[in-house]
């Protein structure tokens, strides 16, 4: 039975698949990150990522214009991500109870506006597999690779700029000090607010992105609290990563292809009830969590509101 | 803390809430309106469960004219203690019915009715009403419209592989599956049904991976239950794949590979329920839909030319299922 699994089909869709579903947990994880590392948690990633993939929707739905739906979705992500800086930088909330409340605005904002503005499920014709030629025609690797949407490209370039801009540029150095040390990088002539809200903005942006790229990329639909979650993993694949880009692509990676592998569990009807398969991916991610806690330290000043003298 | 102004301007508002409240019950409605107010788990535009309901409230209403009977919602229910506190809330406003719509929603449901005699309610889909004299129960035999689904979608596969995406492995999602995988197996004895069960009623993103995992099995027709299904209807229609859909019609999704779904229609039992309640009985009974009853109906899409031995042989089910020669069920 379990030697099923081990044929090219097989393997091959457990990798494409795990790849695809990779993509929206990286959008958000990679903007979490961002915002996390320079020391402040945002919990409303799902809410974000709601709005997100509705704006992208409904925006692509209307006009048939995708790249105006994913633009609309960062923008209203940006928005969103602004309102939580103002609320946890100037006014200084308790940033876990106020990322809650951003998730439950958004959850709840966007099934209104679904209610309201569509009314019903419908479909859109989203962005394409693309094919490149030679490289999709590759044997298996061309299949794996080569032959996905332009957005899980995107998600898996941001990996690489974001761990460039994180190391090897000074705004990156400024991002790292304001997270572990805001006195000091505050007494060097850093502005830990700005550097905050430019994280934080750009982590909503990210956020929305990453809804867009579930609305209109690999589902086309959308419907209430779609998200179902994927947010909050999200944040999770932070700690599972210990703040680091490429890290946390790698959890975001395993914990799709742990879920697209129970997928196929099932489909071969290997004998494994099928709740256990469904937690598969979330007990692993537990374990791995409990292992790279042990390891990694989080940013020093992590949910900590700063104030200039304390 | 207050100032003594401060707290009489308070108290002032609220005297004032409290008059503004009261004088809302005064105006009570016509005794001869019928009231219903249903709480459901998930949008009235879900295209499965929760619009079935929806749809069927909203031909009742026209067919007894919206001066006859009114009705309200809350949506969306999916925290059990909120719907919880909306049924107590429309028990006290006097409505004559109030539909619980989800298995979820029993034992809140079991704590409340007791204390409003005077009130039905029904809640579904199960057959149990706690012996409860003003609880109805109601259930939908999901299976037999599953095994005419099976019976077409085996005439239909020409790889003979097929693909069911479900929830959670309970409930009427487990009859509707039982029931496809019957009707298939009763045609076509060399097809095979691969069954996901992804764990969620609401990851529209599992849905979708786990009909690609299908048709990277093979499957040529797919069907599945509940709402996080319209994910998985996206990729049939990517691939060029049939669907079958339940609870509500999913045709309007994907007009070019849906093939037939099996639609609920609660009016058949409402209606009962309707009557009993005018005549006094506020409960106890449970109801079933069916295929002979009228509850199930298999709604063919018009835009799919389905070729006529297919359709005779889901007639032909529809027929032995309701004289009995067929049983559904082991």
């Amino acid at each position: 039975m379990i030697d099923q699994l081990f044929t090219e089909a097989v393997l091959v869709g457990i990798l494409a698949s795990g790849i695809r579903l990779a993509t929206p947990y990286l959008y958000a994880s990679i903007g979490e990150t961002l915002s996390q590392r320079s020391g402040v948690l945002n919990l409303g990633v799902e809410g974000q990522m709601l709005l997100g993939a509705f704006t992208a929707f409904y925006i692509t739905f209307t006009t048939g214009n995708l790249w105006l739906g994913v633009l609309a979705a960062m923008f209203v992500g940006l928005l969103m991500g602004l309102a939580m800086a103002f609320v946890t930088i100037n006014l200084q909330a308790e940033q876990g109870i106020s990322g809650i409340g951003f998730y439950l605005f958004g959850l709840g904002m966007s099934d209104l506006l679904f209610q309201k503005m569509l009314g019903t499920v419908a479909t859109v014709s989203g962005f394409r597999p693309i094919h490149i030629p030679w490289l999709s025609d590759l044997p298996i690797i061309g299949k794996i690779l080569f032959s996905q949407n332009i957005l899980v490209y995107g998600a898996y370039l941001l990996v690489a700029v974001t761990w460039f801009v994180l190391n090897k540029t000074t705004l990156g150095l400024k991002i790292k000090a304001v997270g572990e040390s805001p006195q000091a990088a505050d007494s060097l002539g850093v502005s830990v607010s700005r550097i905050r809200y430019l994280t934080v903005s750009v982590g909503g942006m990210l956020s929305g992105l990453a809804g867009a790229s579930l609305s209109i990329a690999l589902l086309n639909v959308f419907q209430q609290n779609m998200t179902s979650g994927l947010g909050f993993i999200a944040v999770a694949l932070v700690y599972f990563g210990g703040w680091r880009p490429f890290a946390v692509m790698g959890g975001a990676l395993l914990f799709s292809m742990v879920n697209s592998l129970q997928l196929w569990v099932q489909v071969l009807n290997i004998p494994i009830p099928s709740d256990f398969a469904v937690m598969m991916p979330y007990v692993l991610t537990i374990i791995a969590l409990v292992i790279t806690v042990q390891r990694v330290r989080p940013p020093s000043a992590l949910t900590k509101p700063f104030e200039r003298g304390h | 803390m207050f100032s003594n102004k401060i707290k009489m301007i308070l108290l002032l508002v609220l005297v004032a809430l409290l008059i503004s409240a009261c004088g809302g019950t005064e105006e009570a409605a016509t005794p001869e309106v019928f009231k219903v107010a249903v709480v459901m788990p998930s949008a009235i535009n879900d295209l499965a469960f929760s619009q079935s309901m929806y749809d069927a409230l909203l031909g009742i209403q026209t067919e007894m004219g919206a001066e006859n009977f009114e009705f309200v919602y809350s949506e969306s229910m999916f925290v059990v203690d909120d719907a919880a506190a909306a049924i107590r809330d429309y028990a006290s406003q006097g409505y004559n019915l109030i539909i619980a719509h989800g298995s979820q929603y029993g034992s809140s449901l079991q704590e409340i009715a007791p204390d409003f005699p005077e009130t039905s309610f029904a809640w579904g889909t199960t057959v149990d009403t706690f012996g409860l004299p003003n609880v109805f129960a109601y259930e939908a035999r999901s299976e037999e419209g599953g095994y005419v689904m099976g019976v077409m979608a085996a005439m239909l596969s020409e790889s003979g592989i097929i693909g069911v995406v479900g929830p959670i492995e309970t409930g009427d999602a487990k009859l509707y599956v039982d029931g496809f995988a019957a009707g298939v197996a009763a045609t076509n004895d060399a097809a095979q049904v691969n069954s996901n069960w992804i764990g969620s009623f609401s990851d529209v993103a599992l849905a979708s991976e786990a009909a690609q995992t299908h048709i990277g099995a093979g499957a040529d027709v797919m069907t599945g239950t509940a709402q996080m299904v319209v994910g998985a209807v996206g990729v049939a229609e990517e691939n060029g794949v049939l669907w079958f859909g339940t609870q509500s019609s999913q045709t309007s999704l994907a007009p070019s590979i849906v093939v037939a779904n099996q639609v609920y229609r609660w009016e058949v039992v409402l209606n009962e329920m309707i009557e009993l309640i005018k005549g006094g009985t506020y409960g106890g009974q449970s109801f079933l839909i069916t295929l002979e009853n009228g509850g199930l109906v298999i709604d063919y899409n018009p835009a799919f030319t389905l070729p006529a031995e297919v359709t005779e042989a889901a007639g032909a089910a529809i027929d032995g299922i309701i004289d009995g020669s067929i049983k559904v069920t082991p």
